[in-house]
Formats: C-alpha cells, structure tokens, sequence
C-alpha cells in the first residue's frame, strides 16, 4: 500500500468517525469539538490534492473562525442536560426514513460509477500556486467572485442592521 | 528526495525548536529582569551569574508541583488545552527564512524548514488554531472564571485576526507573494517594508499584541477580575505549557514582526559582507541580524507590558473594531492608489 | 484671594483639572503611549533601589530596636541582677527570669549578689517596644548594641531565647573594656 493510500485512509476514518459523533453525541461542546476535528481532518484531504491554498483556507475559515464563533456562543450559553430540546417521535421516524432513502441513492448511484482510467493532461502549469488561483477567479470566474463579495456584503449589513439597536419610536 | 536532504532538514528543525524553546525559556527570565529594570530593581540574579539558571530553576519547580485536576467531567479536554496551545505554538516556525544559504560539506542549506507558496496563510491558519488551547482548557476547567477568561480570548483572536489579516493584505499586494522568503528576498539591503507600510505595521504590532495575549490585551487571563482567566485552575507542567506557549508564540510574532516589516535576515551592506567574507559570514551575520531583532520585538513586549494598563473590554472591542479595521481597509485603498500611480 | 487655600500646593504639584475635549492627536493617545515608553525606558537606566541583602546590609538607625543583649560590665560581669522589673514592665510579657544567690567565688561572673539563672524572652511575643530597656536599673538590657534582627526559624521553640543567646559574649564585653582604657 502507498503512503498516499495509507494517509488517506486514516484521514477518511477520522473524517468519518469524527462527523458520526459530532451528531452522535449529546453534550453540544463535545459535538463541536469533533466537528473541528474534522474540519481538519477535511484539511489533510486537500493537502492531500497539493491544494495547499484551499487547506489553509479550510483551517483559517473553518476551523479558525467558524467554528471558533460556534464554540464561543456554545460556551456563552451553557447549556445544561436540563435545556435539551424535547424532540417528537414523528420526528425522528421521519429522520430515519429520509436517512434510509438518501443511503439507498447513494449507494445506486455509486455502485454505479465508473473510475476514470485515462490519463491526466500534463500542461505543466502549477495549478496549486495561488499566482495560477488568482488569476483564474479574477480573469475567467471575474463575475461569481463578485457576486459571491456581493453577498457577504450583503449579509454583513444585514447583520449589523439587525444587531443595532433600534432607538425609541417616540 | 534523496535522504541527504532530509537528515539535513530534520536536523534544521530539531536546531529550531531548541532555539524556540531556548528563547521562549530565556523570555520568562527576561521578562522579570526587564519587569524588574522598569521598577528600579534588578529581579532574579540568585541562580547562576545575572540569574541566567532562573529558568531552569523555574521549571524544575514547575515539573515538580503537584499536578491538581479540578473536579471537571472533562479530564481529557483539561489535557489537551494545553497540549493544542504549545503545539500550535511551535509549529508556527516551520516556514520562518531564519537565514539565507549556508554553505556546508558542499551543500547549500536553505535556512527554513520549508518555503511553501502560502507561508503567510499557514502562520495565520495555525495562529487562529492556537485559541482552541485556550478555549477548550478553559472551558474543560469547570470554572466561571477560566470559562469567561476564554470566552474573552477566543472572540478577542477573533476580532484581531481580522484587522491582522487586513493589515497584512497592504503588505502583500505590495510584494506579490504570500511565502516569506520572498518577502524576505524583497526586502534586500536596507528596502524594508516599515517605510512603506507604516500605518500597515502599526495595525500589524497591535494585532499582535492581541493574539499573544500579551498587556494591554491580557484580558484572558486578567489577575485582578479574573483570578487567573484561563488557566486559574492548571497548576504544575499543564500551567507550564501555558505560560510556555505564552512566550514561544510572542518569539514568534517577534519573529514574523522583524520579517514581515523589517527585513528579516537582511542587514546594510550584506552584499559586501557576502564578497569579501564569503557567503557563510554574510548569512551567520545574517542571522545575527534577524535575532536582535527578535529580541528588540521580545523587549519591546515586555516595555510595553509594563507601561501602559489593560484596556477594558469595550475598549478592546472598539479599537479592533472601529479604528482598526476601517484603518486597515484605508491602508489598503491608499497602497493600491500608489501602486497604480508610481508601478 | 491671593492666599486662599485654592491656590496653595504644599506638594507644588497642585494641577488644575479641566474637562476640555481632546483634540484629534490627544485622542489617537499615540503620543501618550511614547511618552509613556519614554518614561519607563528612563526607569531601566536609572540606578536600582535594591539591597543585595545577605551581601549588603542595610545601615542600622542608632536608635533601632532589633536582639535584646543582656550586658556584661567592663570587668566581664553579668549586670543583670533579676530584679524582674523588664517582665513587669514587658506589655508583651514576653519575659521570664528565674533568680539565683551569687555563691562563693562567682564574683567575676555576677556582679551583684543575685544574678538570673534562667533569664528567657520570647521573640515571637516581644514587640521590641524597648520598655525593658527604659525600666532596667542596672543598665543590664539593650535593644541597640547587638545590631541584628531575630531570625526566622521552622519551630517556635527556637524563638525563646535564653541566657545561651541573650548574654553579651565575653570577648565582647573585653573589646568594649580595651576600646574604654
């Protein structure tokens, strides 16, 4: 077996195992906790596609400030067995179905598939190096990359409109 | 890869991370001798000649301390806090230039563990892991005050990474690279970056100063609210590695300060040195350079810290929100209009 | 007006508060901040307050208080004679003497006819207040020659002092005799 091989398959067990128990468990800083490890652990795959600059990105987004918030309002808040939310059955039954069918498509949709046995097209160009990444979004993806700076935009004034504080009618 | 080059690599890293461990020790004797100095006294001067052994003393003391554990249902989170915080600590250093190319045995060493195309990214990606240590001790503790000093550090990383990231940006449209040792290469002679992005440096040593966790930002662990924030319950090496990771990240972004903004290994009349002394004089001295300005940066946190008090919290807020960002968006329109007008 | 007690500053650092708005550079508070820095690097340069101290003592006041010393007279004698009037007077009632009958052939250890066979004071309960001192009628108990300070110890019991540590040492009292001939 390759080292390639073996790295992603301790990766994909960690990914896997991590993203089962960010659900499974019942404490929701424990949860968020795994969940960052595999928000990592997501890292290592792309490190493992020599996409360095979409690693680094995965940490500094994901890991670093998402789910820093997320664990910050968690801590914050602190909730307690006690807070848990009462779940109905119908819920859950319905949870299980939709679970079921997903699984079912997936596993006709990958049984499926075909692996791509041809060659990669060597143009020699450095696809990882962010020189080649930016001028691919601002040239040819011009449009989307400003669309997508619209709609951060958008929701950050959303934000700040929604946590102002409105002053006295009268 | 031929294995010649990984023992050399290896070996490079394993003289870092003593290098970075040394200085993060001697950091703890330098702050109480500076802290001293600054109030008329002269600090530790028992342990060795000047107290130079303080440290070793200091942590002798420290591994042999009861190690107290907190009635906590998280003993094994109260485990790794620390354990994220000094690893994340350290692995900052990998893409740090220390020098340029020692000739050795016939080789050409690269002084930097690796020059990868995003090193600006990876420092700022593992700076922002680094508050996990903090926030999950803290948290992992069972107390009110380790929980809030850590619900205060982590939104304080996160507001500062913001204007840090920012302030970097001005930098970085400038020299058009994100590794380090091209900045570093850019910078050659006396072209450092400080004259240019004088705002962007100054935006860059605060944000600094918030992601170390250092005075007037210490509000993580703030003695005289927070008893110790968030390490109030950690006691022996846990405690330890803490105040370790503590002073190894402000090596650190020493480190990255001097080469980011003030030409990291590069000195006046390098290129004269490197004539007619040979290359090896040319990057020793080189890497002489680079560390007194490390210790100048290291100093200078510790004048610092004993000059001006901590802010308060509103005020942390608004500074790194209000002044900071919008001066940092500023910076940027304004080095792009001179890139335009004189590029 | 001219001497109301408005306008006197005994410190002569007297300063007028006022409430004026800053203006925008105060605001930026980078000024103060390097003023600040300034002011602390003067401090680094500037010679250190502190005693070395096991190395270096600290000159004692002539009038300082520290370890009782019961005297000897220039012949080598005890003075004390244990009238007992330090523990009377002791606010502390930090001493206790035991008194004993000059026999035979002691005359050059006593120099009156009754001496203190036990004579103890406890540290940890004296004030060092100096009334013993004031109230002794021989001359026979100092606070100020013995120059030192009770040191710390781990058990009380080494804070009672005796005869053993109280009592000027002969060789002393014969250096005070040389110096007064």
């Amino acid at each position: 077996m390759s080292t390639v091989l073996l790295i992603f398959y301790i990766l994909s067990a960690v990914t896997l195992a991590t993203a089962f128990l960010t659900i499974y468990t019942k404490n929701p800083i424990h949860s968020a906790i795994y969940l960052v490890i595999c928000m990592v652990s997501i890292m290592g795959h792309y490190l493992l596609f020599n996409a360095q600059f979409l690693a680094l990105v995965q940490l500094i987004v994901y890991a670093g400030a998402i789910m820093v918030l997320f664990l910050f309002t968690l801590m914050l808040m602190n909730l307690n067995k006690e807070d848990e939310v009462h779940k109905p059955r119908m819920t859950r039954y319905a949870a299980i179905i939709v679970f079921i069918v997903l699984s079912a498509v997936l596993v006709y949709v990958f049984t499926d598939t075909k692996p791509i046995m041809g060659e990669y097209d060597y143009t020699g160009e450095d696809f990882q190096s962010i020189k080649t990444l930016g001028k691919v979004l601002l040239n040819e993806y011009m449009v989307p990359f400003e669309f997508a700076s619209i709609l951060l935009l958008a929701a950050m004034l959303g934000v700040v409109l929604v946590s102002k504080k409105e002053k006295d009618a009268n | 890869m031929d294995s010649a080059l990984i023992i050399e690599k290896s070996i490079f890293i394993v003289v870092v991370f003593a290098v970075t461990m040394l200085m993060a020790m001697y950091s703890t004797w330098a702050e109480r001798k500076v802290a001293a100095f600054l109030q008329d006294r002269v600090g530790p001067n028992r342990a060795g000649w000047g107290g130079l052994l303080q440290p070793l003393a200091d942590g002798l003391k420290l591994f042999a301390k009861e190690e107290f554990e907190p009635n906590t249902p998280n003993k094994f989170l109260f485990f790794v806090g620390p354990g994220i915080a000094m690893a994340t600590a350290l692995i900052t250093s990998a893409v740090i230039p220390w020098g340029d190319k020692l000739e050795l045995f016939g080789r050409t060493i690269q002084l930097q563990a690796t020059d990868i195309d995003v090193s600006i990214l990876y420092v700022f990606g593992v700076v922002s892991v680094g508050v996990y240590g903090i926030m999950i001790g803290g948290w992992a503790s069972n107390n009110k005050f380790s929980l809030m000093g850590a619900v205060r550090a982590a939104s304080q990383m996160v507001s500062y990474e913001v204007a840090m990231g920012l302030s970097i940006i001005a930098l970085l449209m400038m020299s058009g690279s994100l590794s380090l040792h091209d900045i570093t290469v850019q910078q050659h002679g006396m072209n450092w970056n400080i004259w240019y992005q004088p705002v962007g440096f100054l935006i860059f040593l605060i944000c600094a100063f918030a992601e170390t966790n250092r005075t007037p930002f210490d509000l993580a662990e703030c003695e005289s609210e927070l008893i110790g924030g968030y390490h109030t319950e950690y006691s022996s090496m846990k405690m330890g590695f803490y105040l370790f990771a503590e002073y190894a990240n402000m090596f650190i972004s020493s480190t990255l300060i001097s080469v980011l903004y003030f030409g990291g290994y590069n000195y006046p009349g390098m290129d004269w040195v490197g004539t007619n002394w040979g290359t090896n004089a040319a990057t020793l001295l080189g890497i002489g350079a680079l560390f007194a300005k490390i210790c100048f940066f290291i100093f200078f946190y510790m004048w610092v810290r004993w000059t001006i008090p901590r802010f308060r919290y509103d005020q942390l807020m608004n500074l790194g929100w209000k002044i900071l960002i919008p001066l940092s968006i500023i910076n940027i329109m304004i080095t792009g209009v001179c890139i335009l007008a004189f590029k | 007006m001219a001497t109301s007690i408005q306008n006197i500053s005994l410190s002569g650092k007297k300063k007028q508060v006022s409430n004026k708005e800053m203006t925008f550079w105060e605001r930026l508070y980078l000024v103060a901040i390097i003023k600040g820095l300034l002011i602390t690097i003067k401090h680094f340069f500037r010679k250190k307050a502190t005693i070395h101290y096991p190395e270096q003592v600290r000159e004692f006041s002539p009038v300082y208080r520290g370890k009782h010393t019961l005297k000897r007279d220039e012949q080598g004698r005890e003075n004390c004679t244990a009238c007992g009037l330090c523990a009377l007077t002791c606010p502390a009632e930090a001493i206790t003497m035991k008194a004993a009958e000059r026999k035979k052939g002691e005359e050059h250890l006593y120099r009156e006819e009754k001496y203190a066979e036990i004579y103890e004071i406890n540290m940890l309960r004296c004030i060092f207040c100096g009334l013993c001192e004031e109230a002794c009628p021989k001359d026979a108990i100092y606070l100020t020659i013995s120059k030192e300070l009770v040191p710390a110890q781990y058990d009380r019991e080494d804070f009672i002092y005796g005869k053993d540590k109280l009592v000027m040492p002969l060789e002393v009292a014969m250096a005070n005799t040389q110096k007064l001939n």
